[in-house]
């Protein structure tokens, strides 16, 4: 999806986010918390979409920037509610410390992963996220070790007892901190700093000449994603009321980033697609192996595997197959439906490309003009991606026209 | 110094895995431009291959020569299967798809054989053998050397001395050119895809019983440090592979004896970051830039 104008994002999210809120009351308990987990894992796969979809920076590190956060809340919650703070502080407080957290993680990490590319990109975050263990034992005395940390969290405000369950509460912030941080990464990927972005992603040597800082937008890239990921681990945090090293392995960090591919991680709209399958692809696989009539010692061989190999298949058939995901099989679709409806409008314009999906070097993309690259936010009716018309965009064209 | 010398040999023994390991991962960086982040996981794959031969038979070495073939097998099969088909316009679409195939890997293990360790034997003993007064390696430490040692020359025979490895390197260099000379470098292709899973699958045979012992995920640190090693080394260089995980292996040693096992992750990951910031290259790469 084009990246939408600050004021209709702003109305579109209030929208999303009153739905939202209004379903957690027709919906059992369970599942509030299974969508407050979804909105704080699509805080961390929205900020893997800027940067990987985006900045064109492939990273297995969001777990441990996501554990930055958790850890990052439990920490300052922890030392709140010790210090006698109770209320709308001991809520928020933590929230902030923990994008700050992370957020700071994400420049110390920047600076590095700012100099590499592909698989060397990967490869150090790899690392990152292996050592997350290495990490909380070796400092097990602040972090917990193993066990990780119990948190100590505001509950819902008092006048809500009664009426709203606690899993409807946690639903409710996570929803609203879900809703901020696509708001906020949408108002970023449509101005200047979107379209610098993906002018370095692109082409880094002719975003360089056209004066787009190539570092300092991969180090601001990485820094947004770890804040938002940070905002989602500290969610996370908050609804599990723990923070501990298994939590944020390799699998969940290759889960982000196959949530991210799989919703098609051109658009943000692609990551709420990954978000929910995140949490109820598994759900629905674990559900499907108890339901089965095994033995007990099979069924604990499936518990999970299961969901993993489902997951893994559907990961590399989308890289096979439609490497743009749900959202770009949905928008390729939509175009098609519009052009045969309307045989007279002619080819869908610039204003229904979507975002191409992952960077392709040496695309016929044109290099930004300097005009455009310094441009004012907003100002430039071009900032969707008009110059890169994927190719089953011809194609529908064409079969329309027929 | 007796501690020193056993953590610097015990260093080199495992350095030395690494950068077979490592050489597996050089080997397909260089006939297909691809970090395979799948290698772990078939690794793994076939050294549970290795462990079922062996039980049945109580053989170690049918276990060892199955787990090498078995490393052929998969390696050709991931290729033809699924790599070929990976649109190469861009380096993140094999990572990803690699990324996949660890996950799909990983849980199939899980599924057939559980997630639980298995105790492995080794062929040999890990007490290390006293000379002098100093007791310092063990006769498994050898035979790691030994089978090391053997795909290294191997390898570098194959390369540079046959016509099978100047057809490798010439549809690893020069596709184009080395199909108009009739090369099958399609074929090639599968054939490096093989060859470097079989190294793998050699390289975590070996490691897998000096730790905590057989499981889906026995391999993932392993990898991040082979990883290291190759980009310590330069991915390209097969040379600086073996230099590298020898390097590697002997600080992860020293780290773990004198520091902490738990520090070891921590410090290959400085490691890795001040080798990348510094010489982003790799130590014995002649590129004068690493792009993916």
């Amino acid at each position: 999806m084009k990246p939408l104008t600050p004021l209709t994002s702003l109305l579109l999210a209030a929208a999303a986010a009153a739905v939202l809120i209004g379903l957690t009351f027709a919906i059992e308990p369970f599942r509030s918390y299974q969508l407050a987990t979804a909105c704080a894992y699509l805080c961390a796969v929205a900020g893997l979409t800027l940067l990987t979809g985006a900045g064109g920076q492939l990273s297995l590190g969001q777990a441990a920037l996501m554990a930055a956060g958790a850890y990052s809340y439990a920490l300052s919650a922890n030392a709140l509610a010790e210090a006698g703070v109770e209320g709308l502080l001991l809520l928020l407080a933590p929230l902030g410390a923990a994008v700050l957290g992370a957020a700071l993680l994400g420049v110390i990490i920047g600076c590095a992963a700012g100099r590499l590319h592909g698989p060397y990109l990967a490869g150090f975050t790899l690392a990152l996220v292996v050592a997350i263990p290495a990490v909380t034992s070796t400092f097990s005395n602040i972090l917990g070790g193993d066990q990780g940390l119990w948190i100590t969290v505001e509950k819902r405000p008092a006048a809500l007892r009664g009426t709203v369950s606690n899993e409807q509460w946690q639903a409710w912030l996570a929803i609203l901190c879900a809703v901020a941080v696509m708001v906020v990464l949408n108002n970023l990927l449509r101005g200047r700093f979107g379209r610098q972005l993906r002018a370095v992603r692109d082409n880094d040597a002719a975003a360089s000449l056209s004066g787009v800082n190539a570092a300092r937008t991969k180090i601001i890239s990485f820094t947004v994603s770890a804040a938002a990921a940070g905002l989602g681990g500290g969610l996370l945090a908050y609804v599990t009321q723990s923070a501990s090293p298994g939590a944020y392995s390799l699998v969940l960090s290759l889960y982000l980033l196959m949530a991210a591919v799989i919703g098609g991680i051109g658009s943000l709209t692609g990551a709420v697609w990954g978000a929910l399958i995140m949490v109820f692809l598994p759900y629905a696989v674990n559900s499907f192996t108890a339901a089965l009539p095994v033995s007990a010692d099979v069924a604990s061989r499936l518990d999970g595997n299961l969901a993993i190999a489902v997951f893994g298949t559907i990961l590399v058939l989308v890289i096979l197959i439609a490497p743009r995901g749900i959202q770009g099989l949905l928008s390729a679709g939509g175009r098609r439906i519009r052009t045969r409806f309307s045989p007279g409008a002619g080819p869908a314009g610039p204003a229904a490309t979507a975002v191409v999906p992952v960077p392709v070097p040496g695309s016929e993309s044109s290099p930004p003009t300097p005009s455009a690259a310094a441009g004012v936010a907003g100002s430039a009716p071009q900032s969707g991606t008009s110059a890169e018309n994927p190719p089953s965009e011809t194609l529908s064209t064409t079969k329309g026209q027929r | 110094m007796d501690r020193f010398l056993f953590l610097t040999v015990d260093g080199l023994a495992r350095g030395a895995v690494l950068a077979a390991f490592a050489l597996s991962l050089v080997i397909i960086w260089r006939a297909a431009r691809i970090v395979n982040f799948a290698q772990g996981a078939m690794a793994v794959a076939t050294t549970y291959i290795a462990f079922t031969v062996t039980s049945a038979t109580g053989n170690y070495w049918l276990g060892l020569a199955s787990a090498v073939v078995a490393g052929l097998v998969l390696g050709a099969l991931v290729e033809r299967t699924v790599m070929r088909f990976v649109g190469n316009t861009n380096p993140l679409n094999s990572v990803i798809a690699g990324l996949g195939l660890l996950l799909v890997i990983q849980a199939i293990l899980g599924m057939v054989f559980g997630n639980g360790y298995k105790a492995m034997a080794t062929p040999f003993s890990t007490t290390p053998i006293s000379i002098g007064g100093v007791s310092a390696i063990s006769p498994y430490d050898l035979f790691i050397f030994t089978c090391v040692g053997l795909i290294v020359v191997g390898l570098a025979l194959l390369f540079t001395k046959t016509s099978l490895g100047l057809r490798l390197r010439a549809s690893a260099f020069a596709p184009d050119l080395a199909r108009l000379l009739g090369v099958r470098s399609s074929r090639m292709l599968t054939l490096g895809w093989a060859l470097s899973s079989a190294v793998g699958a050699l390289a975590a045979l070996l490691i897998i019983p000096t730790e905590l012992g057989l499981n889906p995920h026995a391999v993932d640190t392993v990898f991040v440090y082979a990883f290291t090693v190759a980009v310590v080394g330069g991915l390209d260089s097969a040379g600086g592979a073996v230099a590298g995980g020898l390097a590697v292996g002997v600080v992860l040693s020293w780290v773990s004896g004198y520091l902490g096992s738990t520090l070891a992750p921590i410090a290959v990951l400085v490691l890795l970051l001040v080798v990348l910031l510094l010489r982003p290259a790799g130590l014995f790469s002649m590129t004068k830039e690493r792009t993916a």
